[in-house]
């Protein structure tokens, strides 16, 4: 697992607190963000990750703990002395000035000459594709473009760190899934540390090196998108990434490395250690399995191992690419849903059908 | 055709409500020295007879001084003070704000009381200043509502992306509120200028022996000789109103459209 970065630390949390009133919003945040890595912090709104965010820019001072940039620690220091710089979620376009006007505006106090100047706006709107747009007056822009302004308006200083407030989210969803791919090949291009703060997993999980799920003002989990959807610590994480079923089941007990567990409608498991992020007490748990690691079983396959279960087809939901299927094992009290890619001869169930399905306990995740 | 009701009372509504103004100019060109009809006559003698009062200039003068002062100060008041109001959160805000606004709704009269009896107790004699002193007071809670509009409409994280990007708070004042905010500053400054200029109560109780100009217009009217030429300078009074506010507004409309927003409300 990569809780620890490899790569140099850029900003390091340090038991962060920080209360406003009694209000409890960052409750002990400690994590190292690398130089170069592309970090999100996600969650539910409310979770406290852009009151963090706003801590690491200077925008709010924080109660206790320590946040180092670049290895200082930055107690004290005004937002206009920290070597980061931050996409607002509104994009913050001034909008009594041209677009050069707005991408140069933090060019103002530096000691460039004119045309260095000149230069520098240029090809910070060259990189992102804004080439020809100097003259335009700020507010004559569309949503895509303004995103591109305010990032070429943040990196022209070249910070250290590029904060980064749920930049995507005024965005259509064509759009947005644009943006996510030029935002990742920009961060590629510039090397500069970028964190991102977003409660859309699916964007956090395509963008990052490594996410902070965030809940309540804590990390709740700190991982690659990898591990992330595949090994969540907490049933809460796991509900929070993707889809998830979860099944009753009961821990039988260890043998050899192994956890030996019996899944209700599916039957009897073993796990590796890994698989149980909360450990094994013999007794009742859960098994957390995704939908797409359940397979619909067609006319005269059968499963490895024979690990296979039946069931009635209860919803149908069909996407075109993708079929969703909620399917009530026989003997369990709530349906699974299970994701099918649309292949050819593999038919689209009807409601009410009877249905076979493979399972794989290397897919399965146990909660306590 | 159908009369309808609607635009009957709307006609005679506007009728009630200009006609008074319109008589203005018709007796300011009036030749009789009294004001009835029929009408005399057209002559220029009023608008002459007022370049050939000393006194009159005397309160245009003390007038002007007084609302351009109070204007100013009023606008830079209200500017801190809206800004704090739509900015920060502090203990007491809603009280302090509260206060601040009082004086939109006291009587006139009793302000003016009050300062007055405040000036004698601190042995101040009254005048120009202290009617500046009055009239900023009545006319701060206008600036603050007309500027905390111009605020709220302003994005609060764009001063925020200007001290992101190394600005002091100061410069970032100078180079992203303040512009932002002009079309507010030039309304703030116009009404408050109009509401001093024509304010009679507390410059009445205040102005001692320095009249303004509603003071001054007041005290020719016990002369009926002198009634004519009073319809004169009110008819440059209500052109220079009108000027006033037309320049105002294209300012205001101009201002928007710079910075692409679209109008909402306004004078005209």
């Amino acid at each position: 697992m990569s809780q620890t970065s490899t790569r140099t630390p850029i900003v390091t949390l340090t038991g962060v607190q920080k209360y406003y009133g009694d209000y409890h919003a960052l409750r002990g945040i400690t994590a190292n963000i690398g130089q170069g890595e592309f970090f999100s912090l996600l969650g539910p709104s409310g979770c406290g990750k852009t009151t963090l965010l706003r801590a690491i820019a200077g925008f709010e001072d924080i109660s206790e703990g320590q946040i180092l940039l670049d290895g200082k620690d930055m107690e004290g220091v005004a937002p206009n002395r920290r070597p980061t710089n931050m996409v607002f979620q509104s994009y913050a376009i001034f909008p009594h000035m041209s677009v050069a006007e707005n991408v140069g505006f933090g060019l103002r106090k530096s000691s460039m000459s004119v045309a260095e100047k000149r230069t520098a706006v240029g090809q910070a709107l060259e990189m992102v594709g804004l080439g020809k747009f100097g003259a335009r007056a700020a507010h004559a822009l569309s949503g895509g473009q303004r995103q591109r302004v305010a990032l070429a308006r943040a990196l022209i200083l070249k910070p250290k760190v590029l904060l980064l407030d749920e930049p995507l989210s005024a965005l259509d969803k064509k759009m947005r899934e644009v943006m996510q791919v030029e935002l990742i090949k920009l961060q590629r291009e510039v090397g500069i540390t970028f964190i991102l703060v977003t409660h859309d997993q699916e964007e956090a999980l395509v963008m990052s090196d490594r996410i902070a799920v965030m809940f309540e003002g804590e990390i709740a989990q700190l991982d690659d998108p990898e591990t992330l959807y595949r090994r969540p610590k907490s049933r809460r994480v796991a509900e929070f990434i993707g889809m998830m079923n979860f099944l009753p089941a009961r821990v039988l007990g260890e043998a050899g490395g192994r956890v030996g567990v019996e899944v209700q409608g599916l039957g009897p498991a073993e796990l590796e250690p890994a698989q149980c992020p909360s450990g094994a007490v013999a007794g009742a748990a859960e098994i957390g399995v995704r939908p797409e690691s359940l397979t619909l079983l067609y006319d005269g396959q059968t499963a490895e191992g024979g690990r296979e279960a039946s069931g009635t087809v209860r919803e149908v939901v069909y996407y075109g690419d993708m079929t969703y299927y909620d399917i009530l094992l026989d003997g369990t009290p709530a349906p699974v849903r299970v994701s099918m890619r649309n292949m050819p001869g593999r038919r689209v169930l009807e409601f009410g059908a009877r249905a076979r399905l493979a399972w794989d306990p290397r897919a399965m995740v146990l909660f306590g | 055709m159908r009369v309808n009701a609607l635009a009957v009372f709307t006609v005679l509504y506007l009728l009630v409500l200009y006609a008074p103004i319109v008589l203005l100019p018709m007796f300011a060109f009036n030749a009789g020295t009294v004001i009835a009809f029929p009408l005399q006559g057209f002559t220029l003698e009023w608008f002459a007879a007022l370049l050939n009062t000393p006194a009159l200039h005397e309160a245009t003068l003390n007038s002007l001084i007084i609302a351009i002062s109070t204007a100013v100060f009023s606008t830079i008041l209200g500017l801190f003070a809206a800004r704090a109001a739509t900015r920060y959160g502090f203990p007491g805000k809603g009280g302090i704000v509260g206060f601040i606004m009082l004086p939109l709704v006291l009587p006139e009269v009793i302000v003016a009381i009050s300062l007055l009896i405040v000036l004698m107790q601190l042995g101040l004699t009254s005048g120009t200043w202290s009617i500046i002193a009055g009239h900023t007071l009545i006319c701060t809670p206008f600036a603050i509502a007309i500027l905390q509009g111009s605020f709220s409409n302003m994005d609060k994280s764009l001063e925020e992306a200007a001290i992101d990007l190394g600005e002091t708070p100061w410069s970032t004042f100078r180079l992203i509120t303040l512009p932002l905010v002009s079309p507010g500053i030039i309304a703030s400054l116009l009404i408050c200028f109009t509401i001093s200029l024509d304010e009679f109560i507390i410059a009445f109780f205040l102005s001692g022996n320095e009249p303004t100009l509603p003071v001054y217009l007041w005290g020719q009217l016990r002369f009926p000789a002198r009634l004519p030429v009073v319809m004169a300078l009110g008819t440059i009074l209500v052109l220079l109103s009108v000027a006033l506010l037309i320049v105002a507004e294209t300012f205001r409309r101009r201002g928007l459209k710079r910075v692409g927003l679209k109008d909402t409300g306004g004078f005209l």
